[in-house]
């Protein structure tokens, strides 16, 4: 049955996430916890020349937050730092003022429903913060 | 019992087109009409400060305050009623224990005797001890039932100076045996404190039948409102502690060099009272009594056999706890949906529930679930409300494929 929220394209990342694991050549790492649940994530990077090469995480969480992480790393791997500053502002305006997402994104266009649901952004959110600060250690290294 | 349901205003409405179902009691309870009224009838007749005015206005609420004490003090059949002191909230009745009585009678070495199954509030203060004065902080282990492990309590409460832990789990419902452990704590020259957050809605409290030194509530998990907690302690402690707060209304006399304390309650209620909020808990209380502590146990004991016997049917779902001594707070996980998904799912059916670690992180890592999916009744519950908890769980599992 399909379901506005939980589309078939997020169970299917939420099930089997892409990119899963840890990353021994990593360069940059974030863990980001979501306080009000005790969802947590690791993301991992391998970032050379300004570019992010490699990207694998480990999360303890919903779909919503698995699927999101999962979309994320695709979207982002073997792209350069300042395009994953990019995608990441396109991201989270998208999900907190409701703007178009960048093209690149466009699977992550499933994750709209999660917009009528403030208690939910935060899960959507955790893979990105955990973005944010791999890129800022991606930029202190360039 | 008679029938309630009509008392609660807030049940009576749709969620997302749905009735909706409030199973997130644990979380904070509804407010029965009565209750409603009377904060607004204070506000309309007699809102004055307290203690303070010598006009008839004040007076009133004075009175009205320390009526709300006298209801209190009966409700939980305090031997007096100078021991009962409002707080903001049961949290701040344990911080004001670990504070006022912690920081005077505990130093370095000193142990503390808590549980794994206890809410952050009684948790937190006591690290907070433990990292700035140097207590020890030793916790009682729970069983995979839920229940604690008790049996080696004696050799576990060497060297403790205070134990405190919950009266009633807000995860897996457990009920402990709280005259058992004071008992044991007693013996060893412990004093004992009960976090009682879980138990005013569903049973009947007494403090010297339980026989701890300190009991700790809040009034919003008790058909009251929030910003009203009470603490009830044994005069001689309370007047043996350290004041908490200071300011106004704690006082006799103050001068540059030196300040006398006022005798409790009044050393521990500094600063202008929650006023309207303590006469409201009164009426709380009023509301209580008149549905009856013994009825309502009642009630809900069936509640929970109904629901217990519903969930145990439901495929791939894992309660948290199977104590045979429990109210109805049903924590539980379904297959490998998160808690999350679950609470989203379920609130689209206009049914409430809590999803996450409950302000009890350790309890969760001692059961290996970060998080959990969590469903708290009320005796304003009905069994079609389970009926409708467990229609959303299959729905769930549907929408997941997992069936
Ligand atoms: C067992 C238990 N203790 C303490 C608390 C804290 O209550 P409050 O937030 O009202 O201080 C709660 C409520 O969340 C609870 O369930």
């Amino acid at each position: 049955m399909s379901h506005d929220l939980y589309r078939e394209v997020i169970l299917a990342h939420a099930q089997s996430p892409y990119n899963h694991g840890t990353l021994p050549d990593a360069t940059c790492h974030s863990h980001q916890d979501n306080p009000t649940c005790g969802d947590e994530i690791d993301l991992y990077a391998e970032v050379r020349d300004g570019r992010i090469v490699e990207v694998r995480f480990e999360s303890q969480g919903c779909a919503i937050s698995t699927a999101s992480a999962s979309m994320m790393t695709e979207a982002i791997k073997g792209r350069t730092v300042e395009d994953a500053a990019r995608l990441l502002a396109s991201f989270r305006a998208f999900i907190t003022a409701g703007d178009l997402l960048d093209p690149t994104l466009e699977e992550l266009e499933a994750l709209e429903g999660v917009r009528r649901l403030p208690a939910r952004v935060k899960c959507a959110m955790l893979a990105w913060r955990a973005l944010e600060e791999v890129i800022a250690c991606g930029r202190g290294r360039a | 019992m008679r029938n309630v349901r009509a008392d609660f205003p807030i049940l009576n409405q749709t969620v997302h087109g749905r009735p909706l179902v409030y199973l997130d009691n644990a979380a904070t309870s509804q407010k029965p009409q009565a209750v409603i009224d009377a904060q607004a009838a204070y506000y309309r007749t007699i809102n004055a400060n307290v203690h303070r005015g010598i006009h008839a206005l004040s007076e009133a609420a004075t009175h009205a305050y320390e009526e709300a004490r006298r209801k209190v003090a009966a409700f939980i059949h305090a031997p007096q009623t100078e021991e009962v002191i409002f707080t903001r909230n049961t949290t701040e009745g344990i911080n004001l224990v670990a504070n006022a009585w912690g920081r005077k009678f505990l130093k370095a070495g000193d142990a503390v005797l808590l549980t794994v199954m206890e809410h952050h509030s009684n948790l937190v203060p006591w690290q907070i001890l433990r990292d700035q004065i140097g207590i020890e902080v030793r916790y009682l282990p729970v069983h995979d039932d839920g229940t604690l492990d008790l049996s080696d309590l004696e050799r576990r409460l060497d060297g403790v100076k205070l134990v405190s832990f919950v009266h009633a789990s807000n995860v897996l419902g457990t009920i402990n045996p709280v005259r058992q452990i004071a008992d044991a704590a007693h013996a060893a020259g412990a004093v004992v404190l009960v976090d009682g957050a879980q138990a005013l809605l569903h049973l009947p409290v007494d403090v010297q039948a339980l026989g701890c030194d300190f009991y700790a509530f809040s009034g919003h998990k008790m058909c009251g409102p929030t910003g009203i907690g009470v603490l009830w302690g044994r005069l001689a402690l309370l007047e043996a502690m350290n004041p908490f707060l200071g300011g106004g209304d704690m006082i006799v006399k103050v001068e540059l060099e030196r300040v006398t304390y006022a005798e409790p309650p009044a050393k521990f209620e500094a600063g202008t009272p929650p006023i309207a909020e303590a006469i409201t808990l009164g009426a709380a209380v009023d509301y209580l009594n008149c549905v009856g502590m013994a009825e309502i146990a009642a009630y809900e004991h069936d509640l929970t056999a109904y629901a217990l016997g519903k969930l145990r049917e439901v495929e791939g779902l894992r309660l948290l706890g199977n104590a045979p001594e429990r109210g109805a707070v049903f924590a539980f996980t379904l297959g490998n949906i998160h808690a999350h998904d679950l609470s989203t799912l379920l609130d689209e059916r206009g049914i409430a529930i809590r999803a996450g670690h409950h302000c009890a992180q350790p309890l969760g890592k001692r059961f290996g679930v970060p998080a959990s999916a969590r469903a708290s009744l009320a005796f304003y519950n009905q069994p079609a409300e389970v009926d409708a908890l467990i229609d959303g769980l299959h729905h769930a599992l549907e929408v997941f494929h997992v069936s």
